[in-house]
């Protein structure tokens, strides 16, 4: 895996370097600040993702400007989490950047794996003063780089930023327009509403499903369920970390999923997000509610029956506006071996340029310059949804702290059984409050109370 | 260093190589592992970072009710699939133990399911279990049947990663048990012949009790790998829904990966190997046991 795209990414460098002529980015005088680091090679660890097949597209671009090489080592998401786990344990690692998933945050800053960013930005002759931190979407970047503030992973006057947000997504409803018209069904604006056409599709268009959502087993249909809570304006925990959700939010963010996952298409209660969205690209679902980074792949007529006819509208409102804050960051192993060369990649690849670069490439913007520009918009047209959709960003939609992997898995395995086995909401949540107080206890949680 | 001795150590010089890769590669994995069960140790650790904690990852098992369920999955379909497997396996080595044209051939075929890797039969399974262009379900609904739940419902999905199991290795014990059929002495079945025996009185009264050896030793095989069965549940079902297919590799896995407890997860691995380690050990005492039976029984008739 790792010597094949190693292989096709000497190809691409290959390419580009015969064919790119223009370097749009450069400016006459960043040479010298690349100057002490042209010839270093940096050896980056990416997921396989949308985002990241922009990044390669653009990464020449970055070794023409400063004679720095890139060495991309691409994994799925999941088992680059595994092999970083292991990488980011040794004395001397082989990573130089990585991207880690936003719920790796936790582990990493807590084991001490990651950098502070902080004596980069200060020194002067690494950080651009033009780097413009303002214009980095907010939302993501408390949720995805800020660790050590408020309950630990969120930012606050102790928080301090170990990665940048890069690949990061939101929650967006796409719906198919031809089918809301057809029927004269408005677009939903709120949680009401969005139960309400979920369940009316399949009445007006016989065989094909309201809403196509994650709710496999474990990780998804905790996923799925998450996805509601916050809107719903339930939490999974109190600010002194007692479980809450078991509450009436809980129970009613369960019983909007079970009506979605009922009144979906057929065999929904076993779809992944890879699932759900081929179900609304083919056809038989009437709308889906996820992650914006299925919306190039609908886009996409070779891939899509539904090129063209998809609308896009923000989250639906429940008693608060709150769309999930999920994707990836970018950070520098503590065990990296360029750290500085490696800054600087990370830097260039946030900067305005380099998120307009990725973004042209069919990347995700983290910037809200980036969903702001004319050139974007017109070649994705539904970049403006999206970046008013990040305004409503949640970043505590769930707490990315060291236990969250048991208790989310928990939560997962139990909402199944209320999709699938019809066990009762409250009664599934009063249990996944008891056994995550008890996990939360172990993991010493309720010291000071 | 006399000749003598060097004589008497030249075997043991010999035998270091084996040993050494033996200790390597067998004792010192096993040992690791029974070591990290005593640990809370998350993968973001080094193993020397870890906390002692004794045997608190047991107890934790102990009370814990997911464990206790995919333990109870795993009990349940180790033995239905053991069952299924070993009665359809042999019931067709039977029918099949004739001098049938392309024989050679058909058996080749028959044991084909079981050189497919495991991811692919997974992937394959829950394709044709797939709720709209699945096969199954687009010829149910083509002869006006309702579509089945095939992975979406815990009783269907447990029904349908049992199918996919014996499906797969149904042919193992056929293949054995056709080889055991075909090496019985024809002496006996013949005098049974003679003696007016019909065919099932000749299947029960003489070809299953001297099959009976082979049968027991393949129905262990089968119960130990049943035990560690993950990959093809993996894909199908990942344990869902629920915890309905969760059965205790899978529980394993999410244990490591997904919780990031190794030290719980080495617990419960030194659980499995236990309950397969008592498995063997039974295997092994009814070969034990079967070899002083046949040899009293020579002895008996050496002296008469």
């Amino acid at each position: 895996m790792k010597s094949l795209t190693r292989n096709v990414w000497s190809a691409a460098v290959a390419v580009s370097m015969t064919f790119t002529a223009s370097a749009a980015l450069a400016e006459g005088h960043t040479a010298d600040v690349y100057a002490p680091y042209a010839g270093t090679t940096l050896v980056v660890n990416f997921p396989a993702h949308p985002h990241y097949n922009a990044v390669l597209e653009v990464l020449p671009q970055f070794t023409e400007e400063t004679g720095i090489e890139v060495e991309v080592d691409q994994l799925q998401y999941l088992k680059m989490r595994e092999r970083q786990t292991l990488e980011l344990t040794k004395d001397e690692g082989d990573y130089d950047l990585i991207s880690y998933v936003v719920f790796s945050k936790a582990d990493y800053v807590f084991a001490d794996q990651l950098e502070n960013l902080a004596k980069y930005f200060m020194n002067p002759k690494l950080a651009n003063p033009n780097y413009d931190a303002n214009d980095l979407i907010d939302g993501y970047v408390q949720n995805i780089g800020v660790a050590g503030g408020e309950k630990g992973y969120l930012p606050g006057p102790t928080g301090s930023l170990f990665g940048i947000p890069f690949g990061s997504e939101t929650s967006v409803l796409a719906y198919r327009k031809d089918i809301f018209e057809k029927h004269g069904i408005e677009v939903p604006q709120n949680y009401d509403q969005l139960l309400e056409v979920a369940c009316q599709i399949p009445k007006v268009e016989p065989g094909m499903g309201g809403m196509a959502s994650r709710a496999a087993s474990g990780h998804q249909a905790s996923h799925a369920f998450l996805l509601h809570l916050a809107p719903l304006g339930g939490r999974v925990f109190d600010e002194q970390w007692n479980p809450i959700i078991n509450n009436e939010a809980g129970v009613a963010a369960a019983n909007a999923l079970k009506t979605i996952v009922d009144c979906g298409p057929e065999g929904s209660q076993t779809f992944g997000p890879a699932e759900a969205a081929a179900s609304f690209k083919q056809g038989s679902s009437a709308m889906f509610m996820d992650s914006i980074a299925f919306a190039a792949g609908f886009e996409d007529p070779s891939q899509s029956t539904v090129a063209g006819k998809v609308g896009y509208a923000l989250h639906p409102e429940g008693v608060r506006r709150g769309s999930q804050t999920g994707g990836f960051g970018i950070g520098i192993p503590s065990n990296a071996q360029n750290k500085e060369a490696a800054f600087l990649l990370m830097q260039w690849l946030t900067s305005k340029e380099g998120d307009l670069a990725v973004a042209m490439a069919g990347g995700n913007p983290s910037r809200f310059s980036t969903y702001q520009n004319a050139e974007l918009n017109e070649k994705y047209p539904y970049s403006a949804t999206f970046g008013e959709a990040l305004k409503y960003a949640d970043p505590d939609w769930r707490p990315i702290i060291p236990t969250w992997g048991k208790i989310n898995a928990d939560i997962g395995t139990t909402m199944s059984q209320v999709l699938t086995e019809g066990l009762d909401p409250q009664e599934a949540l009063d249990g996944v409050a008891e056994r995550a107080r008890a996990v939360m206890e172990e993991a010493g949680y309720y010291t000071w109370q | 260093m006399s000749t003598a001795r060097a004589n008497r150590l030249t075997p043991y010089l010999f035998l270091a190589p084996a040993g050494i890769v033996l200790l390597v590669a067998l004792f010192y994995p096993i040992c690791y592992m029974i070591y990290a069960s005593f640990l809370d140790w998350n993968p973001s650790q080094r193993i020397g970072e870890a906390d002692f904690v004794g045997i608190r990852n047991y107890t934790k098992l102990f009370s814990d009710d997911a464990f206790r369920e995919s333990m109870w999955v795993t009990l349940k379909f180790a033995a239905i699939v053991v069952t299924l497997e070993m009665v359809i396996g042999v019931g067709l080595a039977m029918l099949l133990d004739r001098n049938i044209r392309g024989m050679s051939l058909l058996r080749t075929l028959f044991i084909l399911p079981m050189m497919i890797a495991p991811i692919v039969v997974g992937l394959m399974w829950r394709y044709m279990y797939h709720p709209t262009v699945g096969i199954f379900n687009q010829t149910l609904e083509s002869w006006g049947f309702a579509p089945i739940p095939w992975l979406s419902d815990g009783g269907w999905a447990f029904t349908s990663v049992i199918i996919a199991d014996v499906w797969q290795w149904t042919p193992f014990i056929f293949i054995l048990s056709l080889a055991a059929l075909q090496s019985l002495p024809s002496s006996a079945i013949e005098a049974s012949k003679i003696d007016g025996a019909t065919g099932w009185q000749q299947i029960i009264y003489i070809k299953l009790p001297l099959m009976l050896p082979v049968l027991i030793v393949t129905l262990l095989l089968r119960l130990i790998d049943s035990f560690k069965v993950l990959e093809v549940i993996l894909v199908m079902t990942n344990g869902g829904p629920g915890l309905s297919t969760e059965i205790l590799s899978i529980r394993i896995n999410r244990t490591a990966s997904e919780f990031r407890e190794l030290g719980e997860a080495a617990a419960m691995s030194n659980l499995l190997l236990i309950v397969l380690l008592i498995l063997t050990f039974a295997m092994f005492i009814y070969n034990k046991a079967q070899e002083i039976r046949a040899e009293r029984m020579r002895a008996a008739e050496e002296e008469a």
